[in-house]
């Protein structure tokens, strides 16, 4: 990698040298009757020049396309996600469309009506219902996506609290997370960073009987298909929750609680064996099997969901994530039912 | 009021022929000649900007390569890369001062500053500004902001690194971050002085146009430019003092003990007193100048192309009035819109929806801009020089960029792509390259006007070219690598190996960064070049109508020698034809100028 490194620095070095050498040959006038205004000469060059920017910009979006819209996320593992995700394929579908027209009429008008001598450009300064047409269907089209957005947003922001919501804290520190379940009750204990005292590190309120159920762990567990309502809090600085492949961010603000909520639907098992994520997880393991970097013990990559951190927060900000898993209820039951609570942590 | 004042200046530039000459301070360094300020402004932005491309090329070798030891690193970053490896936090401070600069100090005081006060005076037919004095005091304050920041960056703790916006509580303690110590604080000074700066110019330049426009020049017959220099103006006259609040409260969190954006903080073990305020203020304070920043950016960019795009299309910019009114609600727009940067900051959800709404409406103008540039073009005579490749390339660039707004400004899709490389690419696309591209274009376009002298052309090409092929390289997959969910201001992504297959993407964007940077050594040597060996320009190169080709090609004070001209006609008079469309106007030239009376056998439009 380093010798590759150094192959394009040299290069590049080669390239500038080369090219200063040539500005200073450019730069010297040919003939005195040189302007520096553009000729039917340049005209003609840089309008042809202009077609074929347009062949490699549209040849790039192509490629694009093909090759890097595998780095999409897998469809969404949420429930509220495949609302998003279709509202994000019919918006990427209509912003898609405007661009290949919009953009092949400017460069086509840039090189079909290049400057040559004698031509006489069109004096046409106004056309009100031209003008119109073109207010009108941004107007019409944009209404549309936002009204769609905003029914789905609305749906997303304020989810249903049912009795069988699990009402979870995620608690964010420099630079890691915690997650805190509300136990039995179902109702978690008051806190406050006044608190944070030796072991209970969230500043979980000692003399709030709801507390003492509590459950605080490092690695978040949720039941498929059962609604989850997020409580966001942080101890020092902004950090903001990111779920990618459930749809879901939030910022975590220190001084007041923020809320997000969804539904998980796919199991952890489940989306590791989706074709999507095989033919991911092959090809990651592919790269890192060649990667000297990796020690021996860490190449071999799994897939697991991850809650990251998406709020500049310090410099470790790029390495502040929580493993997510996302299981069957009586794999939960089972897994919640082997953690300490509070009151066991703190009696002890 | 108007004409009383202009009558003044008249006189005072009648009996001016026998004043002094300035001496070298008076003329170069202490100048109230909005000409030289312009210069200034111009080179003073152009330095900060090769600071700014150079700390991108920077952090994006660490994040192709990431944590890879280079010895350039070592030589320019020193302690803060030991062995030549940049460390987590150089990186997070070299995004911070690199978007900082680029968005402040090159496209806000570079461009704006630069052609409005070149631009006002001369294309509204004044003398000069309405306060020269007032004026060269901008510039000192932007010259001293420029060296404050600079300086921040040879700090013992480092410079800000809390991002761009310093979001509080980060940018407030250093406990929780190095830079947030001195450097935070030099940061905060520089930008109130840059506000200062920047306020100073804008009352300036909105009552130039207000009260010195010359005999005729009429709202409806100012250039394009101008009226987005103006609108540009207003705009941050009401955002930049909610900025310099936002600030002097930070100060006040960090020095002096209140609480206004801090509460309930827990770190290095210790509980700080602060209660009772709320991050979340701040972010709206910076953001109710943030968003209208994005246009106070970007406007003066659209003007420039719209002004260049109609000289070298010779054919009127289409549909003048719908410009002016979408500059207009574009303005006024961009002050109810900034909560779409905070769709999950925790605001109410009911308010996100809001910011929905007007943001989707601030779609609309652009739109209509954008296809009025491309009618612009249909079946003109295209003249291909520079300025025109840098302002067909801002209307590309415009387009793309801007379509992604969609998709942002929606809260519902906002929600995972929110500071994702998605994010980056998008508004890089549509107002760091857009305006840098409208910053080009008016630099070849009116280097004649400022330097007397031609920028050469064909390196001009190479330029626009290159870096045409590298904005797109680096800036169209970014929105790829943003869709697989990556956050920005990661160091490196790999902590999470679900990022690894990302990495070439990296290495080629970081490839066609440099690719760009390489294409701006042709702008630099071309630049400083021409300015001393370029060939002598004519009065009026591009043949074009606004009044500043009018005037004489050396600098005079006062601008033009004895009257000011008077003006009868709007500036977009190219290609006009005579009543009976056997010639145009002017019998063998293309181009009607303002100050040229209604010709016989000529058709009388609106302006």
């Amino acid at each position: 990698m380093t010798a590759f490194l150094i192959i394009i620095v040299i290069a590049l070095l080669g390239v500038t040298f080369w090219q200063i050498s040539k500005v200073f040959e450019l730069s010297k006038p040919a003939d005195a009757s040189d302007s520096q205004i553009a000729d039917d000469k340049d005209n003609n060059t840089q309008g042809k020049i202009l077609l074929a920017f347009m062949v490699f910009f549209y040849g790039l979006m192509i490629y694009s396309f093909w090759s890097l819209s595998k780095f999409y996320l897998p469809e969404a593992s949420s429930e509220h996600g495949s609302d998003y995700d279709r509202l994000m394929f019919i918006s990427i579908g209509i912003i898609m469309f405007v661009q290949v027209i919009t953009q092949a009429l400017l460069h086509w008008f840039g090189y079909k009506y290049r400057g040559k001598k004698g031509q006489r450009a069109l004096f046409y300064a106004d056309n009100d219902k031209l003008e119109f047409i073109w207010t009108i269907i941004p107007v019409v089209v944009l209404a549309g996506l936002i009204l769609y957005g905003l029914f789905s947003w609305s749906e997303i922001m304020n989810p249903e609290e049912t009795e069988d919501t699990l009402v979870v804290e995620i608690y964010a520190y420099q630079f890691d997370w915690r997650a805190r379940y509300s136990g039995d009750d179902k109702t978690l204990g008051k806190a406050n960073v006044r608190f944070i005292e030796g072991i209970n590190q969230l500043g979980v309120d000692e003399s709030d009987e709801y507390a003492m159920d509590d459950i605080i762990v490092n690695e978040l567990h949720l039941p498929v298909n059962r609604p989850v309502l997020f409580k966001f809090r942080s101890q020092d600085v902004l950090h903001s929750a990111y779920f990618p492949h459930f749809r879901s961010q939030m910022n975590v603000v220190p001084g007041m609680v923020t809320e997000f909520g969804f539904t998980p639907t796919t199991t952890s098992k489940e989306i590791r064996n989706t074709d999507y994520m095989v033919d991911k997880v092959r090809n990651i393991n592919e790269i890192r099997k060649n990667n000297d970097d990796i020690a021996e013990d860490d190449k071999l990559y799994e897939f697991d969901y991850y809650l990251l951190c998406n709020k500049i927060c310090g410099v470790s900000h790029y390495n502040m994530q929580m493993k997510i898993v996302v299981e069957t209820e009586e794999e939960f039951q089972d897994w919640i039912d082997n953690q300490q609570t509070f009151g066991e942590l703190i009696n002890n | 009021m108007s004409v009383a004042a202009q009558a003044n200046i008249d006189n005072h530039a009648h009996d001016d022929h026998h004043h002094h000459e300035p001496t070298f301070i008076e003329k170069y360094i202490f100048s109230t000649d909005h000409k030289m300020i312009a210069k200034q402004y111009l080179i003073t932005g152009l330095i900060m900007g090769f600071i700014g491309i150079a700390m991108s090329l920077l952090f994006r070798m660490q994040l192709a390569w990431p944590e890879r030891s280079f010895g350039i690193f070592e030589t320019l970053l020193g302690r803060f890369a030991p062995d030549g490896v940049m460390e987590p936090g150089t990186y997070l401070a070299l995004v911070t001062i690199h978007g900082t600069i680029m968005v402040f100090f090159v496209l806000t005081a570079g461009l704006s500053g630069t052609f409005s006060n070149l631009l006002i005076p001369l294309q509204i037919g004044a003398r000069d500004m309405a306060s020269g004095f007032m004026n060269m005091v901008s510039y000192w304050l932007f010259f001293i902001s420029s060296v404050i920041m600079v300086s921040s960056l040879f700090v013992e703790s480092g410079p800000a690194s809390a991002g761009w916006t310093v979001y509080p509580p980060l940018s407030a303690l250093p406990e929780a971050i190095a830079g947030s110590g001195m450097g935070m604080t030099l940061w905060l000074v520089s930008m109130a002085i840059f506000i200062a700066s920047s306020l100073l110019g804008s009352l300036n330049y909105i009552v130039t146009v207000l009260n010195l426009r010359t005999k005729g020049m009429s709202m409806t017959r100012l250039p394009l430019t101008v009226w987005a220099f103006f609108v540009t103006a207003i705009i941050g006259v009401v955002s930049f003092p909610v900025l310099l609040s936002a600030a002097l409260l930070l100060i006040m969190d960090r020095s002096f003990g209140t609480s206004f954006f801090l509460s309930d903080i827990y770190i290095q073990g210790e509980v700080l007193s602060h209660s009772g305020g709320s991050p979340v203020l701040y972010e709206h304070l910076f953001w109710f100048l943030g968003h209208p920043e994005v246009y106070i950016v970007l406007l003066p960019a659209l003007g420039i192309t719209s002004e260049v795009i109609a000289t070298n299309a010779r054919k009127p910019i289409f549909g003048y009035r719908a410009m002016v009114a979408s500059i207009l609600a574009i303005a006024f727009l961009s002050t109810v819109v900034w909560g779409h940067h905070m769709f999950v900051s925790g605001m109410n959800p009911f308010l996100g929806s809001v910011f929905t709404f007007t943001t989707l409406l601030i779609a609309i103008p652009s739109a209509v801009k954008a296809f009025n540039y491309i009618t612009t073009l249909w079946k003109g005579n295209l003249q291909m020089n520079p300025g025109m490749l840098f302002s067909i390339g801002l209307v590309s660039t415009f387009i793309t960029g801007g379509l992604t707004g969609i998709i942002l400004g929606d809260s519902t899709l906002d929600i995972n792509v929110h500071d994702t490389y998605f994010v980056v690419a998008h508004f890089h696309l549509v107002m760091g390259i857009s305006a840098l591209y409208g910053l080009f274009a008016g630099v070849y376009h009116w280097f004649p006007k400022m330097f007397g002298r031609m920028m050469n052309k064909n390196l001009g090409y190479a330029h626009f070219w290159i870096t045409a092929v590298g904005a797109y390289g680096v800036f169209f997959p970014m929105h790829f690598i943003g869709m697989a969910g990556l956050p920005r201001r990661y160091y490196t992504n790999t902590a999470f190996p679900y990022f690894d297959d990302l990495a070439d993407t990296n290495v080629l964007i970081t490839l066609f960064a440099f690719l760009t940077a390489a294409g701006q050594l042709f702008f630099i040597y071309n630049f400083i070049h021409s300015i001393f060996y370029g060939r002598r320009a004519e009065k009026n190169p591009w043949k074009a109508n606004t009044l500043e080709w009018t005037a004489p090609v050396e600098h005079i004070h006062g601008n033009w020698y004895g009257e000011l001209p008077t003006v009868y006609r709007w500036p977009y008079d190219y290609s006009k034809l005579n009543e009976d469309e056997s010639d145009y106007v002017i019998a063998g030239q293309d181009y009607v100028p303002q100050n040229v009376p209604l010709q016989e056998n000529e058709e009388e439009m609106n302006h």
